[in-house]
Formats: C-alpha cells, structure tokens, sequence
C-alpha cells in the first residue's frame, strides 16, 4: 500500500486535484484507494461522494462514544473508492490539529489499513500550511510515505510549497517521509510550467504533472462530480489520468532542499520578468 | 586546633565553586548570579525570578498553581471550578494543608470539594466552553455559592477557551459574581505570576464591592497569610485577644465577604511579601490605607508586629494592651524555649521555601539557638532578596510583562486618608516605617550562602558537602533529603504539624524542630544495598 499526502497553500485546488486523481487511479489503473480528508471543513470527498454526504470521525466518536465501527465512518464512492472525512471543530474553536491526531489513530485502530482491505492507496488530503504539530500528523510515524505539494506559479502558492519542504525535512529525518513531487494547478501565470520546474529542480525534486487551467473542472464541481465521471471524453479528464499515471509509475522519492527567501524571490523575478 | 579536628566546616566559596562545577560553561555563568555568598564586598545583587534552565530540575510550581492552590484556595465559600484535565485540580486541592473553620456547619464551606471541568480529548478538539458552562450551572445548582471562580489551566490556554466570557455570561445568569483567571501554568517563570494574576482578579473583581462597616476600634486586614496547618486561627486568637479587628485576610481562613469589605480596613499588614505586596499598593492609592510589613513567624516577630500595630494605632489603651498580651504569652514560649535551647544550640539548616517563608523561618531558628547556613526563595523577586529599595533598577523582562499591571486611581467617593499629615510626621519622628521590607539578606550572616531557584542536584550537593542537622523544603524534596540521613521538615505544608505561627505556634515550631533534629533516625537507617552491595539471587527453574 502506497501511502500519500498531499499538501498545499489554501485554496490551491488541493482537494480537487487530489479526488480528480483519484479518480483517475481507480478508473484507468483500477487501483484500489481510501481518501483520507484531513480538514475541518470536511469537504474533501465531497467529489467522490456526490456531495457533502460524510459523517465525520469526529462527529461520530463525539455521537456513539467509543462504540465506533469502521463501516460508520467511511463510506463508499465512485470507482469504488473509500472516503472518510476526519472532521473538527467549528471556526475559532478547540484544537483542528489534535482532531486530525485522535481521527487517524481511530482509524488505525479500527483496521481501515489492515492487509486485509486490500488497499493499494491511501490519500490524505491536508489543509494549508503544516500550521501545528497537528496537521503535520499525516507525516509523522510514517503514516504518509510520499508528499505531493499542489502549487501555482504565484508567489505564496511557492512560498507555501516551500515552507511545506521545511516540514516534510524535520520529519524525514526521524521518519521516512519523502517528497514525491510537485503539482502544477496552472493558474495561468507568465512562464508558469518553466518556473515551477526550475523551483521543483532547487528543491531536488520534480514537477510531476502540471495541470492546465480548464472551466470544466468548476462544471464537474457544480455536478458534484470528479472530471473523470462528469465527462470522461473531454480533455481535463485526460490530464487527471496522466496525473494519476505519472504519480502511480513515479520513483523519485527525496529528502527536499527549502530554498532560501531571498532565493524564492529570485526565482520569480527570473521568470515573471522574462517574455512570457 | 582541636576544634577544626572536630568538624570540618567547607568555606561558602568552596561550596559555591563545588555546586558549579558539574554544569556546562554557560549554564554555570547564569547559576553563579543566583548564588549569593552574604557579607561580600560591593556585591548585593542577587539574579532572581528568571526562567529556570531547562533540564534542571527545579523546585517550583507553576503559574496555575500558584493562582489556585495558593491564593484562592484559602478561601473557604467561593466555588474554585478549575477548567482543565483532572490532574490539575485534584492536585492543587488542599495539599498545602490549609485550613478553614466555617461558623457553623450550615455555612458554605466548598474546601472539602474539587471542582473540576475534567477536559477529555472531545473538549480539547471542540472546545471546553460548553462544558465550563455546563459545569458552573451543575455547580451553582447544587451549591448555591455566593460567588464562583474559573481557572484556566495549559491546555485552555492553547485552544484558546475564553473562561472570561463565559464568567461574564454566568454571572449574568445567575447573578453571583463569577469571574475567572487566566493562570495557565505555562504563564511567567514560576508560581509567583499566578499570585499575581490572582490578586489581580480578586482586586478588580471582588475589593469594595460591599461597603458595609465592619464594627470595631483597630481595624487591619492581614495580607499573605494562609492558613497552614492552622496559622491563621493563633493569628486570629492573638489578634482577637489584644482587641484588633481583622476585617480580611488574604487569603487564611478567609470569605468572600472579607475580599468585599477590605476596602474598609484603616491598615493593612503584609505579612508574605512576595505574593501579595502589590495588592497593599493599590488598595493604599486606591482607597489611602496605608500598609506595613509585619511577621507573625516567631515569637519574638510576633511581639514586634503587634507593637508596631498599636504604634501604628497610636492609642494607649491598645498600645497597653498589645503588651500585657506579650507579657502573657511569652513565659510559655519562654519555658519550651529553655527546654529545647541545649538540645537545639549550634544546630544548623537549610531552608528553601516559598517566596517569603525562607526568610520568616530564620527567626524561629534564631529563637532555638540554630543557625541558617544557606537559604533561598523558589519564587521571590530580587526585593524579597535585598530589600524593596532595588524595586526601581529591577529589569522588567519579557516574562514581567506577560503578567498584567493594574492601573489604579484614588476611588472619587471611598478613598479616605488614614492619618493626617501631622500624625504622619509623628509617627516618621517615632521612626516608624511604612512600607518597609529589607529582606532576607541583610538579616542572614555575613558568608552565609542564598541560592534562587535550587533545584534537587544543588540541594543534594548542599547536604553532602554542608550537613545541615535540618533540611527545610517541600514535598519533592523529602524523601531524597531523608535518603541521604538528614531530617527535612516541609514548610509549604508543615508535614503533619501546626501551626506554627504566633506564640503557641513557635512552641509547636519548638518542639517538632528539637524532635526531628535530636533523633538519629534517618542517619541510623540503612538501606540493604548500602549494608550488602551485592545482592545475589537465581531464577526459579534453575
């Protein structure tokens, strides 16, 4: 079982890009995966499941008490995929990152990972920066193996990638955590594809998909649908299933380098200022 | 010659160069300002209230416990709900052996309850206000206390409850005064903030809020006093004896009411300086009484403190009776004191306690004959140390300034002078000091060693290279102290004594001092691995 998270600046397209690659992995590779949403919202299976349909861990510890079975707290979604939603408190509230901490320790002890789920992925899906000890437990203990950062070529999309670098590096020392690579959500930006490379390039990894910017994507969101299922001919679809390849027959697994903030800012000059 | 045979005494600089030597270069500069040898030339200054280094194992407590267990846990009719996983509560609850003495067996007495929020894992990931407001509601139903206090405890401070709020709203609803402290125990460097930030809260919320005139001719609130081991009741009872009305203490055996009607008192005497000399302050710019410093520890102190109130009083029906008192009192004290003073001359000790203790307890010492070879403060400032003259040139850190200062103004209808500008001048001319305190150095022997902060290798090392015939500390110094064969008293709960306060206390003080350094018993024990080092044995199957 390959065991991945995805990190990323807030409002990235975290949760899209991961669900559409999902998708992907389930529909052309038939790969069998749990996608784990690791945000308080609980609106990261939202495509999956054809709308905000999950019972949160949280909730449900906080309903049932310690009476808790798998089966109330994942549910099944498209290509036959697993969604569990961790949950947590309301805006301004108690403590997201310990919530994350009790879900995924529940889930482990429930046996949503055992051998006998069959799972050749887990995904969790992590929100914004790595803000508190909390939200770096997917990386701890070696819970998520590879770390995909979404990014764009704007400035605090890279910042935060990088920045999620420092993270990934304080565990990969202790734990086994690698960087897989970086996502490219394109947002359109001069010289985007060769910035963000020369970026992947600084931190010692890769740019291991850049995904074009497509109004489809927002159609299938409105659909509640994954691209995948909402039209699988068109175009968009097809980058999600290359996406999902790319990451499937991916080996470079690395320790990243965070670059300097001078560096960074150096970086995007190079590439802002150059004829797009 | 043949009393150097006897007992070789290691100078205080051997002592001091012997403590530092195991620490690192840079942790040993920063433990050489805390370590003061008395009586040396041109150096007064002692490095206090400062972070304790991380991986010394120190002897203080912290903030949350300072606000709850010290200050307001005295208090017997006020409902302590402290907002936090259970461990905070229960242990902050009565292990100072403070005691309390309701009127009557109706009255609200809430000491022999914890109250406790018991925070689960849930409360942390959601948020405990609910379950604060659920929990005063249970409170006050069952209880129907007159007032109620929240303490914030680590983890409320980190999910960010706001205890104020819902005091707000509670006392609203069900219109008692609720307020609530934000004590989290991670807060300043030691218990000395939490005392702050308690009477603070006490001051702002609870100081005036009666103005009923309590009867009575000489009428004094005592500050930092509470009720150890029964303290406060030899208090009261000399007090009540020479005809001087206590209005409040802070916080021995006190009620809310006595918080309310403080304000109402025409002197206030500081008794435990550290902890609560801010408060005199702002009742005296508040309010304009004036406050002294007085000691209710030792028998001779206690004379002192009770000449000085009815100096302060200045009426000679008082002034005659303080002193009849005195004389009546003291032939007891006087007898146990010729009765131990052979047993107990040329004794020494130790004493690391409190912010004001390790100072007081010197003076029973003094009065059996005993010397203090080294002292020192878990929780005092550098004013506790040399004196309240250094208060202007004491840096405010980081740290300092984490704890709340109060802006205090003269109160437009209650704030009433004391004494006149001519009583004043009397009394200055008598040489009467208010506001006074000197401190613990300027009273100890010249090379006698005062350490900030000791923590338990420093403490070990002490009674290794000094043997002290009495090592005086708290709980998690005991057993370690007793191991190495030398009797240690607590004073933070005074084991299973008391009180020792006023003039029956310092026969107790007396009594339990020349029992505990007269018996061989911890030195006479050995433990088998020290009479048989080797231990053999096999295993069953063999």
């Amino acid at each position: 079982m390959r065991k991945v998270a995805i990190y990323g600046k807030g409002g990235i397209g975290k949760s899209t890009t991961t669900q559409n690659t999902v998708a992907g992995l389930a529909e052309s590779l038939g790969r069998k995966v749990m996608v784990v949403g690791c945000d308080p919202k609980a609106d990261s299976t939202r495509l999956l499941l054809g709308g905000l349909a999950q019972k949160t861990v949280l909730d449900t510890l906080r309903e049932e008490g310690e009476d808790v079975e798998l089966d109330d707290i994942r549910k099944m979604g498209y290509g036959d995929t697993w969604s569990v939603e961790s949950g947590g408190p309301e805006p301004g509230v108690g403590c997201a990152g310990r919530g994350i901490i009790t879900s995924i320790n529940m889930l482990e002890s429930l046996g949503a990972y055992e051998e006998s789920e069959a799972l050749d992925y887990v995904f969790y899906d992590v929100l914004g920066d790595v803000v508190c000890g909390g939200f770096a437990m997917p990386i701890r203990d070696g819970k998520a193996e590879e770390i995909y950062i979404v990014c764009s070529g704007e400035m605090m999309a890279m910042y935060a990638a990088n920045n999620i670098c420092k993270g990934i590096m304080k565990y990969a020392e202790s734990g086994g955590v690698r960087l897989g690579g970086l996502i490219c959500n394109s947002r359109n930006v001069d010289n985007e594809k060769e910035m963000i490379e020369e970026l992947a390039k600084k931190l010692g990894t890769q740019m291991i998909y850049f995904v074009p910017r497509h109004n489809d994507v927002q159609r299938a969101e409105i659909n509640r649908r994954t691209v995948i299922e909402w039209n699988p001919e068109c175009g968009q679809a097809e980058h999600y299933r290359n996406l999902a390849k790319a990451i499937d027959a991916n080996k470079m697994f690395v320790v990243p380098t965070p670059l300097e903030i001078e560096e960074l800012e150096q970086l995007l000059m190079d590439y802002g200022l150059m004829e797009a | 010659m043949a009393v150097e045979k006897k007992k070789k005494v290691m100078n205080a600089d051997a002592v001091k160069e012997e403590l530092l030597k195991k620490y690192p270069p840079k942790v040993a500069r920063k433990r050489a300002k805390q370590i003061h040898i008395t009586g040396e030339e041109g150096n007064s200054e002692i490095m206090a209230n400062v972070r304790t280094i991380p991986g010394i194992i120190t002897m203080r407590g912290c903030t949350y416990a300072g606000c709850k267990g010290v200050i307001l846990g005295p208090t017997r009719d006020i409902v302590n709900i402290t907002h936090g996983p259970i461990g905070c509560g229960f242990y902050s609850w009565l292990t100072r052996r403070n005691q309390t003495k309701a009127p009557s067996a109706t009255s609200d007495n809430f000491m022999p309850y914890a109250f406790s929020t018991d925070m689960q894992d849930e409360d942390i990931i959601f948020g405990g206000e609910k379950k604060l407001e659920q929990a005063c509601l249970e409170a006050y139903e069952i209880f129907k206390p007159g007032a109620m206090a929240i303490f914030a405890t680590c983890p409320v401070g980190l999910i960010g409850d706001d205890v104020h709020a819902v005091a707000r709203k509670m006392k609203e609803k069900l219109g008692i005064n609720v307020f609530a402290f934000s004590c989290e125990g991670y807060k300043g460097v030691s218990q000395s903030a939490g005392h702050h930030i308690a009477n603070n809260q006490i001051f702002t919320h609870v100081v005036g809020e009666k103005d009923v005139e309590i009867p009575g001719e000489y009428k004094i609130n005592v500050l930092g006093e509470y009720n150890i081991g029964g303290d406060a009741f030899e208090i009261e009872r000399i007090l009540e004896k020479c005809g001087i009305t206590m209005v409040s203490t802070f916080s021995g055996n006190s009620t809310y009411d006595q918080f309310a009607t403080a304000h109402t008192a025409d002197l206030n005497t500081v008794m435990c300086h550290r902890s609560i000399n801010y408060v005199a302050e702002m009742m005296e710019t508040k309010y304009g009484i004036p406050w002294i410093k007085i000691n209710f520890i030792g028998a001779e102190a206690t004379a002192k403190s009770l000449r000085k109130i009815a100096q302060y009083f200045g009426d000679k029906k008082l002034i005659d009776r303080v002193e009849e008192v005195i004389a009546e009192e003291m032939p007891a004290v006087t007898a146990v004191q010729d009765e131990v003073f052979p047993h107990t001359k040329g004794k020494t000790a130790m004493l690391f306690v409190g912010g004001s203790r390790a100072h007081h307890y010197q003076e029973l010492f003094n009065e059996m004959g005993m010397k203090t070879l080294s002292a020192g403060y878990e929780f005092g400032h550098r004013d506790d140390y040399e004196g309240r003259h250094v208060i202007p040139d004491i840096k405010v850190d980081a740290d300092s300034r984490n704890i709340e200062e109060l802006e205090i103004e003269q109160d437009p209808t209650r704030f009433k002078p004391r004494k006149t500008e001519a009583e004043l001048a009397k009394l200055a001319e008598e040489g009467f000091g208010f506001k006074e305190y000197e401190g613990m150095m300027p009273e100890m022997d010249s090379q006698s060693i005062v350490i900030d902060d000791l923590n338990q290798y420093e403490a070990d090392k002490l009674v290794e290279l000094m043997k002290p015939d009495i090592f005086c500390a708290g709980i998690k110094e005991k057993f370690s102290i007793q191991k190495m064969g030398v009797p240690m008293k607590q004073l933070h709960s005074y084991d299973y004594g008391g009180p020792y306060a006023g003039f029956k206390g310092a026969i107790n003080f007396y009594q339990d001092i020349k029992r505990m350094v007269t018996s061989k018993v911890w030195s006479g024990m050995k433990a088998p691995w020290e009479e048989n080092p080797e231990l053999s044995a096999t295993y069953v199957w063999e």
